[in-house]
């Protein structure tokens, strides 16, 4: 890296495995004459022990929730996933309203949230002066650290009045010859869900892409600007170079947007219908757990919302697990380059 | 230079200085909700906040005024509990992933503790319910305890790892060279050179599990009166915002945004001394 101070941070761009080991040639130098120690051993099989307690606990999550869904998976088979009737009273179970409604969500937030977060990270890599890039991008950070039941509190009693008001009202006079801007202006649905999502997942892609941008060679920006290239075509350059880790931003983001909950469950109106109407109230895989999880009354019932839970595990550990890959192999790639 | 030429020259200028405005907007539309949630809070909070909401009770349904002292002290429970169960594992794994984690093994341990802090909160709200609220057959605050534990067992190790990895390779080097046992190294020298690293990391996945809500809807359920004990339902902090924000009472509404308040102003102070602690390690080197 040319400019110090700008290296990756190591806690975002990670899964390296290329880290020194200050110890290897050490006790290689030292050869035999380094005794067996039996402290050592002790202090380095103990830690080991937590460390594989870690890797445990990934596996035992899965297994658990596994074993907690066996009676719907059982019964309803793969049908689980593409049935909408939800019935706890006739002991019915499909999951697709809330799969469909987390997809739409997350859509949704993606949408906004993909320009503004590129937007942000190009800004902060390539524009920003170098005083002005670390408060701005800790205030970035900082969007990511408040809790989702404070931006729950401020959909309620801010955005969904807002949007009943004043949004909802306008696009529905401007665009309501779209099938996705018509019915009843409640605040309350889809549109506040999603809106409150991209919030909530831009500052993952933003810091996530900024970091991808910098591990970008310095060489390559000095190359386009001394060809006669403006700031922005240095930085298309620089975009493509790595729009297989910016791919990576948005999975991240994107897996965010599939797990979070309880901001969701505030804003999105709570009912287990598919309209295409961004105005209706919708239902999320993620809200529905948080909602019907505790008065679960029969053992299908709370099978159902394990095997839910299940679904959204398995979901955001491919997205992380392929986005991680994706984002270390870029780091890599230029490392070496 | 041609007409064209120089058209084409003003052109490519034009979209430069368009993009870079573009990029400085979105940035300015990204941090303003930053500064509308936070003012807002601010100012709904600090308006909202008196001593009754630190020391008395909640009072029963229609009565105004009472306070959330069970909530905070739930949640100190709870996270005393995540604490407990979840950093010995999050420092240890830490540690090994530092000193001997130069392996396959240690690099699957990392990807995988990188993915698992992926993995919705709800989820692992799930988890704890089938690992500890179904063997007990009701709802505890230990099952709240264990679900924050799993939250921050990725995020403690990772942190670890990568402030021991920010102890100056001298230090080391010069503890072996006198001839201390690497363990000893680690724990004499190594440890105590990272520990404001290490603690502040600690306090910061603290505070984020102090944040959590969904974890705890089902696992520690939430209890309006006074209630200590780990086997039995507690209260918390998020659970009575989640509460009080659907309430149709004001006064519930208000004592909502006390909570949050509180929540946010704690989450801000430890983030703001993270940043603090780690730029000045980093400037190190």
């Amino acid at each position: 890296m040319a400019r110090p101070g700008v290296t990756p941070d190591p806690l975002t761009v990670t899964g390296d495995g290329t880290v020194r080991d200050p110890i290897a040639g050490l006790s290689r130098a030292a050869g035999p004459a380094r005794k067996w120690n039996a402290g050592d051993f002790i202090f380095k099989h103990l830690t080991l022990l937590f460390a594989l307690g870690v890797l445990l606990l990934v596996f035992l999550m899965g297994f658990e929730m596994y074993r907690g869904s066996a009676l719907t998976i059982e019964k309803f088979g793969w049908d689980f996933l593409v049935t909408s009737t939800w019935d706890p009273v006739l002991d019915e179970y499909g999951a697709l309203p809330f799969i469909v409604g987390t997809l739409v969500s997350s859509m949704l937030a993606l949408a906004i949230a993909v320009p503004l977060g590129l937007g942000v990270a190009i800004f902060l890599a390539e524009l920003a002066p170098r005083w002005l890039e670390q408060p701005l991008s800790f205030l970035v950070e900082l969007l990511a650290a408040i809790p989702s039941i404070v931006y729950g509190l401020w959909g309620i009693f801010v955005l969904v009045p807002w949007l009943r008001l004043h949004i909802q009202p306008w696009l529905g006079s401007n665009l309501g010859f779209l099938p996705f801007f018509q019915g009843p202006a409640y605040g309350f649905g889809m549109l506040a869900a999603g809106l409150i999502l991209s919030v909530m997942v831009l500052p993952i892609i933003a810091s996530i892409s900024r970091d991808v941008l910098r591990t970008v060679p310095t060489l390559q920006r000095e190359a386009a600007l001394a060809l006669g290239a403006t700031r922005w075509e240095t930085t298309k350059i620089v975009l493509t170079a790595a729009r297989s880790g910016i791919l990576g931003a948005i999975l991240l983001g994107l897996g965010r947007a599939v797990g979070e909950t309880m901001a969701v469950t505030m804003v999105i109106g709570n009912r287990a219908d598919i309209s295409a109407s961004l105005f209706s109230p919708g239902y999320t895989m993620a809200s529905v757990i948080a909602n019907e999880f505790a008065e679960a009354t029969t053992d299908l019932y709370t099978s159902a919302l394990i095997e839910i839970a299940f679904l959204l595990f398995v979901i955001t550990i491919i997205l992380n697990a392929v986005a991680r890959l994706i984002v270390w192999s870029m780091a890599r790639k230029f490392k070496t380059a | 230079m041609n007409g064209t030429g120089w058209w084409r020259f003003r052109w490519r200028k034009a979209k430069n200085l368009g993009m870079s405005t573009f990029a400085a907007a979105c940035l300015l539309l990204s941090v303003a909700p930053l500064v509308l949630i936070f003012s807002y809070t601010l100012i709904q909070g600090i308006s909202s906040l008196n001593l009754a909401f630190f020391v008395q009770m909640p009072k029963p349904v229609g009565e105004t005024g009472g306070g959330m002292a069970n909530a905070l002290a739930g949640t100190g429970i709870l996270i005393g509990l995540g604490a407990l169960f979840g950093l010995p594992v999050g420092i240890m794994g830490g540690i090994y992933l530092a000193e001997y984690g130069n392996n396959p093994f240690g690099a699957s341990v990392r990807f995988l503790a990188d993915v698992m802090s992926g993995v919705p909160s709800i989820v692992v709200g799930v988890v704890a319910y089938v690992l500890v609220v179904l063997p007990m057959n009701h709802f505890s605050a230990l099952a709240g305890g264990v679900a924050l534990a799993i939250l921050m067992v990725p995020t403690v190790t990772r942190t670890t790892e990568e402030m021991i990895r920010l102890v100056p390779h001298s230090y080391r080097e010069a503890g072996l060279a006198l001839g201390i046992p690497q363990w000893k190294t680690t724990v004499r020298i190594i440890l105590p050179a990272a520990l404001k690293g290490i603690t502040t990391g600690v306090l910061l996945a603290i505070a984020r599990a102090a944040g959590e809500t969904a974890p705890l809807l089902f696992t520690a359920l939430g209890n309006r009166f006074w209630s200590t004990a780990v086997d039995q339902p507690i209260a918390s902090l998020t659970v009575f915002i989640y509460d009080y924000a659907k309430a149709p009472f004001e006064d519930w509404n208000r004592q909502a945004w006390a909570a949050g308040f509180v929540l946010i102003s704690l989450i801000l102070v430890i983030s703001v001394i993270f940043r603090v602690v780690t730029r000045s390690r980093y400037a190190e080197h």
